[in-house]
């Protein structure tokens, strides 16, 4: 093979400077969706600002994985929440609390018995719990399970997306999802209600 | 509250995610048409997603925009 003329080789560097260039636009596009994302995965702010930062960094070194065209707001959700996953085992986490045994009504009962009935009517309850509560809640959820409802009911992904973001089969999804949402509620009946 | 409410609890999270079989549905909405007491739990659980799902419009911090668009370029050997 004979080597690229001086030409081809320029040409081919400033394809290359500029598909990046686009790639970097695009995924920085997305920064406000990936923070929120990563707001509702991690306690705190700050924590939340890092997993981002590393995100990003991770992405910007390997722009040559993605396939141009794909979901690419999946793609950067895949890198973080596998960020995520590592930063879990190194912090090791405080043990999980006790196996969930709640069921869907269980918040809705909680509240009927606490305000009446016809508490559940209104949008009183609801607003009354705090921006706090939720992340309190979903930061006692056990993470498999968190990650589906951030994924799904914070962030708006399909299963399918959420099935290609965790690295899971959909049905996975499903039952993460549905057990996850019961944990959810389970921990905000004590956040709120007690 | 008898075995239909224990039934429409089970198909709840399914009916709000419209995955529910044709069947399945027709059960929910017969089921709620008559029962104030799920029809209320229903409607929690519509109100409780809403919140959970705007909860969450938190803003970037300042500054983290920045910090991002200084990492254009980095160096997949870096």
């Amino acid at each position: 093979m004979s080597e690229p003329s001086p030409d081809t080789e320029a040409r081919r560097i400033a394809t290359e400077a500029r598909d990046r260039a686009r790639f970097e636009e695009d995924a920085l596009a997305l920064a406000d969706q990936v923070y929120r994302v990563a707001r509702r995965l991690v306690g705190s702010r700050e924590e939340a600002e890092d997993l981002v930062q590393e995100t990003y960094a991770r992405a910007f070194r390997s722009w040559r994985s993605f396939t141009p065209g794909t979901n690419l707001r999946a793609w950067l959700l895949r890198i973080l929440t596998n960020l995520n996953v590592d930063r879990g085992r190194k912090v090791q986490r405080t043990p999980q609390t006790q196996p969930l045994e709640e069921t869907d009504y269980y918040l809705a009962n909680k509240v009927a018995s606490a305000a009446g009935e016809d508490a559940l009517e209104t949008d009183d309850v609801v607003e009354r719990l705090s921006q706090d509560s939720i992340v309190n809640a979903l930061s006692d959820i056990q993470p498999q399970f968190r990650d589906v409802v951030v994924l799904v009911d914070i962030g708006d992904f399909s299963y399918a997306d959420a099935a290609q973001i965790l690295d899971v089969p959909i049905g996975t999804v499903m039952s993460r999802l549905h057990r996850g949402r019961r944990a959810l509620k389970q921990r905000l009946a004590e956040e709120a209600l007690s | 509250m008898g075995a239909p409410c224990d039934r429409c609890e089970e198909l709840l999270q399914d009916f709000l995610d419209r995955t529910l079989t044709d069947a399945e549905w027709r059960e929910a909405e017969d089921h709620l048409g008559g029962c104030d007491y799920c029809r209320r739990r229903y409607r929690f659980e519509e109100s409780l997603r809403r919140y959970v799902r705007t909860s969450s419009v938190e803003r970037m911090p300042p500054g983290l925009m920045d910090k991002l668009a200084e990492l254009r370029g980095l160096d997949a050997t870096a």
